[in-house]
């Protein structure tokens, strides 16, 4: 019986600890991200930083983010038309296409595939500068940390994910009507008007909204981790990884939340 | 004492987890003279300089500078108390995304026009000794000794009041390390700064030196003009001055 009291009490400990664990990272990052917002909107502000930034993140994410809504709509569209036929429900291609790429698949996927290209790249430069000491420097330059690194990539992150998820919205549904029309004999002035038709004006902007939401966690994962980094080469690799799978967490869980909020009603 | 010193630490105290880095720091820095720090390796000689920079936040203890408390200071004021010192890092921490007079230029005006930047870039590798061929290139295509005077240049472009110099000569060649140490005597003369070294190389210490103080398990355990080091009779300074293995000091030797 002591054995497996002690036991209990052990496994208890440990969720608590974890618990606990997770609630100071979270208060942590909630500093750490008032902070870099604090900073993004008082002067000076480094225009060529946000400039960059943006080129980085929004310009060179387009070819994978691109070819991603591409591949998925195709493949959405082949399944949809298996599982409608089988109700005679075919003719609902068009519309659960266009619904799931602009409601859930582009703004997750176009998310998933940035995050793993900008925050693993994020966390390892800042994560290399803090561990050369190039962090500190800056101090010591009459430049704050948060003004000339976080705060341009927090600013480009959120202004450009949403038109790479537009991108991604219009190629994924091209993709699924290049299918469509191509391999499963859908007439295309009838696929594009149905596809118009059943897209809302609520629907893009959920997408947008989702987008934007996801490029702060994106930034703010990567540059949390690469910022927090300690200890060399091996640390460096830590917070790229952390960053990665955080960023990967936030987008799906923060994509539930609004999801609920504004379809669930 | 009457005259107030340009640095004054009482009593700085830091612990990261459970290990007491600084137990009560005391060291007071005058204007205008050259004060090294020595000691081993992870005696918190770098912990008490980032201290005073406002890089890490001390538990216990009062930073003053010029009489001024400047422990606590947040925003604006942490800007402008950084403002004033101008910091040679031991691996240079030069910025390698940008070329060599954006490096040196990065705490100048960024108002003012490029060319005129560039242009005090080049006036500042003059005095660290290097030429205008080297001002576009990147730092990863300088030596470790170039990269040195780069960061050294860098440091000094703003003209600040203090500049402190962490491990100056760490990595270089004995011949690299002593045109290091003539440049800081050089700078600190002709600027007229306050300079704080902290270093192991006891080279450095004889040639940069007004005055000397050792850490040793987070306090100073001893200072005095550099000349009264090899005959201080105290313990710990003769076996470091000295390089013994054998003596007061064990912890650091052990990597502690």
């Amino acid at each position: 019986m002591r054995g497996i009291a002690h036991d209990a009490v052990g496994v208890l400990s440990a969720i608590g600890g974890f618990v606990i664990g997770g609630l100071a990272a979270i208060g942590r990052m909630s500093k750490f991200a008032a902070r870099a917002l604090g900073h993004a909107v008082l002067p000076p502000y480094y225009p060529a930083r946000l400039l960059e930034q943006i080129l980085v993140i929004g310009y060179f994410s387009l070819p994978v983010v691109g070819l991603t809504a591409l591949f998925i709509g195709s493949a959405l569209v082949q399944q949809i038309y298996i599982g409608g036929s089988r109700f005679n429900a075919a003719s609902t291609v068009p519309a659960v296409t266009v619904i799931g790429i602009v409601r859930e698949l582009g703004p997750v996927l176009g998310g998933l595939m940035v995050a793993g290209r900008v925050s693993s790249a994020m966390a390892a430069e800042l994560g290399t500068m803090r561990v050369t000491e190039q962090i500190d420097a800056l101090a010591t330059l009459r430049t704050d940390p948060y003004r000339y690194l976080i705060a341009p990539r927090l600013v480009a992150a959120v202004l450009v994910m949403p038109i790479l998820v537009l991108v991604a919205n219009i190629v994924g549904v091209l993709g699924g009507f290049l299918l469509a029309t191509g391999r499963l004999g859908f007439n295309s002035a009838n696929y594009l008007n149905t596809t118009m038709e059943y897209l809302k004006v609520e629907d893009v902007v959920s997408s947008m909204v989702k987008a934007a939401v996801f490029g702060f966690f994106i930034a703010l994962m990567g540059c949390y981790h690469g910022f927090r980094s300690t200890g060399g080469a091996a640390g460096v690799g830590k917070a790229t990884t952390n960053a990665v799978v955080s960023a990967f967490i936030m987008i799906l869980l923060s994509n539930l939340v609004i999801t609920v909020l504004v379809f669930g009603t | 004492m009457t005259e107030i010193p340009k640095i004054a630490l009482k009593g700085l105290r830091k612990r990261f987890g459970s290990k007491q880095v600084l137990q009560g720091v005391d060291l007071n820095i005058c204007a205008g003279e050259s004060m090294v720090v020595i000691g081993g390796s992870g005696t918190g000689k770098s912990v008490m300089m980032k201290c005073i920079l406002g890089l890490i936040a001390p538990d216990a203890g009062r930073i003053e500078v010029d009489g001024v408390d400047v422990t606590h200071l947040k925003g604006r004021a942490l800007a402008a108390h950084q403002a004033r010192f101008g910091m040679l890092f031991q691996g240079g921490a030069l910025f390698d995304s940008l070329s060599v007079w954006r490096n040196v230029s990065f705490a100048l005006d960024q108002s003012r026009k490029g060319a005129d930047l560039r242009a005090a870039a080049i006036d500042n590798l003059a005095r660290v000794g290097l030429g205008a061929e080297v001002a576009d290139l990147r730092p990863s295509e300088l030596s470790g000794g170039m990269q040195k005077r780069v960061a050294l240049a860098r440091a000094i472009a703003p003209r600040p009041e203090i500049v402190f110099f962490d491990e100056p000569t760490t990595g270089l060649d004995p011949i690299m390390a002593d045109v290091i140490n003539d440049l800081i005597v050089e700078l600190v003369r002709d600027l007229k700064i306050t300079a704080l070294t902290i270093t192991h190389d006891m080279a450095s210490v004889r040639k940069v030196a007004d005055r000397v103080a050792m850490l040793y398990a987070g306090r100073i355990v001893w200072h005095g003009p550099r000349e009264g080091i090899d005959a201080t009779g105290n313990p710990y300074v003769y076996q470091f001055v000295n390089g013994r293995a054998e003596g007061p000091i064990k912890m650091a030797v052990r990597g502690g």
